[in-house]
């Protein structure tokens, strides 16, 4: 210990770099630093990583930034004005609202969609992967049947299906974008249970007695989050396209939720003269879901240099 | 609207390739209980989830023995394994109820409808794989040039955009404004009393009777939703073309083929692509079953009477026997292209071949 004093004082990148922590805290931030420089090294992810802390700032920020309310409009004066006029930066639609401040708002709608599909699917699918895989045998046979059974689904017929049975609404459209995107997660689960389910440290709690349910809970799911939130965040531009979709047919949030897909699908009827109306909650739907997957592509580079060695 | 991912399915079945006959017996319970989730999937929505069905047909002013009476001819006063049961079989020889919206058997609309989906996917994989595929070759060749870039992004772009907005910007562009394109629907209404389908696939019926003029304008109308699908398909074939075509390129093979002074493009066209092209029939195929469930969305904006469009439609009139129906034809087609694909796999490839 007293090599370790007398060392000279390291400069803040030296102590994180160092291949020899002294601390568990050490070996976190260190390995934490490493992951970001891979992570930064990569322009189009860190752009990625932008967008999507624009988002959140906006969607918390919403009534401030906007200038207008986002359900009552200006129906005598500011019908279906075009984008650039005085005040509404994209113009109205045709309630006379202004379309930034609904998109501005919209913003929580989408966030509120993705973080609790997220919160919903990937637990239910680590459950299930970890459980399968440190099981093994005929639990594990039984769970992935399921899994594979709901992988061979159509996800957005099926949640359509869902949604139509249950009513539309945005609730329902997350719990049936929810139901229909857990399998990956169990299947990736899986996959790292299987790979650290014979190793020694698990030996080794095992021997200190730990029942299953602690094994699994304690020591088998941490490790399998890190490629749970790669393919999660990868996985979020396809939850935005699906409730888009959902709001688009009129299934996801009702009106005048300024939902960005409901706002294309209300934009459609004037497409032909009044072009803004619909083509820009769809730039904010692309931008965002852009942004997630940059941000996915980046963080699978950094979190896991075997799968991008190519 | 993901792309199903079961490579990596097919290739955890394979691994367990033990003979002949252990192979069909695994497809045959692969098969039967895939099938029969779905249906389970199905029932469960279509009687656990509502309220009540017999209410949704009568509304709640129906009279008692109005509503046990239907209760009975409808079976559900039968416990819910027997109703399941009933449910599997008539699923199974075709029959999902008669569609409150048209009044005819769900299964002799989507009968009608779904040569229209079906020639729209296939067109769309078409145009999907035609450049896909030379897309992300070109990608691997020049990996990390302004080429590898340009094809990342495009296929990004593929990935992040919504379907049905793009849709409605390129009707804008290419109907509207341009008038390259004909809308709405398969074809023209002068030509819907003149002209006999056969298979329900126009592009191939008009030019099968030689009437060009038909063929011409179902050209125009079915060119921009293919493309469009294609555009969707494109950005996941060619992003997997160029990951199996550098796996291809760092293959020893490729020096051995150098060494004997093979030209390049004979190397990577011949070679190297002829190898890729065993798992890259697997992502076409699944691309093709995702295209099926993409053009719900395609459809409904262009008005194309296909599968997409009728379930939409039912869904809007709260009709659910066809969009269940609609559902289930969706899901065994998905089901049937997950198998086969895997089937063709081990088919073109000697080393999964179990000997």
């Amino acid at each position: 210990m007293s090599e370790i004093s007398q060392s000279p004082p390291m400069s803040r990148r030296e102590w994180l770099m160092s291949d020899r922590p002294q601390s568990r805290l050490q070996a976190r931030l260190g390995r934490a630093y490493m992951t970001w420089r891979r992570f930064s090294a990569n322009r189009l992810a860190v752009a990625g990583l932008g967008i999507i802390l624009l988002l959140i700032l906006v969607a918390i920020f919403a009534d401030v930034l906007a200038a207008h309310s986002p359900v009552i409009g200006n129906l005598a004066g500011a019908r279906l004005l075009p984008p650039g006029s005085e005040g509404y930066l994209l113009g109205t639609d045709d309630q006379g609202r202004d379309i930034l401040s609904r998109l501005l708002y919209g913003s929580r709608l989408t966030l509120l969609v993705i973080v609790l599909v997220a919160i919903i699917a990937a637990p239910i699918g680590l459950l299930v992967g970890a459980v399968s895989g440190y099981a093994g045998g005929w639990v594990d046979a039984v769970l992935m049947r399921i899994t594979d059974i709901f992988l061979a689904f159509p996800k957005l017929v099926l949640a359509l299906a869902f949604v139509a049975a249950m009513g539309p609404g945005i609730q329902n459209a997350i719990i049936a974008i929810a139901i229909t995107s857990w399998p990956p997660y169990a299947r990736i689960a899986r996959a790292e249970t299987l790979t650290v389910r014979n190793s020694d440290y698990i030996a080794a709690v095992r021997l200190m007695g730990a029942s299953p349910f602690r094994i699994v809970l304690r020591h088998v799911m941490p490790m399998c989050v890190s490629s749970l939130i790669v393919r999660v965040t990868l996985d979020m531009a396809g939850i935005i396209l699906t409730a888009a979709g959902l709001g688009f047919l009129g299934l996801g949030a009702q009106p005048p939720l300024p939902e960005w897909g409901a706002m294309i699908a209300a934009g459609r009827r004037f497409i032909l003269d009044q072009w803004w109306v619909a083509t820009m909650p769809g730039i904010a739907i692309l931008v965002v879901s852009l942004g997630f997957n940059l941000l996915g592509d980046g963080l699978r580079d950094a979190l896991d240099p075997r799968e991008s060695g190519q | 609207m993901t792309l199903p991912e079961t490579t990596q399915l097919a290739g955890r079945r394979r691994a367990r390739a033990n003979g002949w006959a252990g192979n069909a017996l695994r497809f045959l319970v692969i098969i039967v209980t895939t099938y029969l989730g779905l249906l389970a999937v199905t029932f469960f929505i279509g009687r656990v989830i509502p309220i009540d069905p017999v209410l949704a047909i009568l509304g709640d002013r129906a009279p008692a023995h109005v509503v046990e009476r239907t209760r009975e001819l409808l079976g559900f006063n039968k416990p819910l394994y027997q109703q399941f049961y009933i449910y599997v079989r008539d699923a199974l020889t075709g029959n999902f109820g008669t569609s409150v919206l048209t009044t005819n058997p769900v299964m002799t609309d989507i009968r009608r409808v779904f040569p229209a989906t079906l020639e729209l996917a296939t067109f769309g994989t078409i145009i999907g794989s035609l450049i896909g595929v030379p897309l992300g070759v070109l990608a691997a060749v020049k990996r990390g040039s302004i080429a590898d870039q340009i094809v990342r992004v495009i296929g990004l772009v593929g990935y992040s955009v919504p379907i049905f907005w793009l849709a409605l910007l390129s009707l804008l562009l290419f109907y509207a404004r341009l008038k390259w394109v004909a809308f709405p629907g398969r074809i023209d209404i002068v030509y819907e009393y003149s002209f006999t389908p056969v298979t329900g696939l126009y592009l191939i019926d008009s030019a099968w009777q030689g009437q060009w003029d038909v063929f011409r304008d179902v050209f125009r109308h079915i060119i921009l939703p293919a493309s469009l699908l294609g555009y969707f398909s494109l950005a996941y074939i060619s992003r997997m073309t160029r990951s199996f075509m550098l796996n291809e390129l760092a293959q020893e093979y490729i020096v051995a083929a150098r060494a004997k002074g093979l030209s390049e493009s004979r190397i990577i066209w011949a070679h190297a692509l002829r190898n890729a092209a065993v798992p890259l029939v697997t992502v076409i195929a699944l691309s093709y079953a995702g295209l099926l469930e993409g053009s719900v969305l395609t459809e409904t904006v262009f008005a194309w009477p296909g599968l997409g469009l009728y379930i939409t439609n039912s869904l809007q009139n709260a009709d659910m026997n066809a969009v269940l129906g609609g559902t289930i034809v969706i899901g065994s087609v998905f089901i049937a292209i997950n198998i086969l694909s895997d089937l063709l796999y081990r088919t073109l490839d000697p080393r999964t071949r179990a000997r």
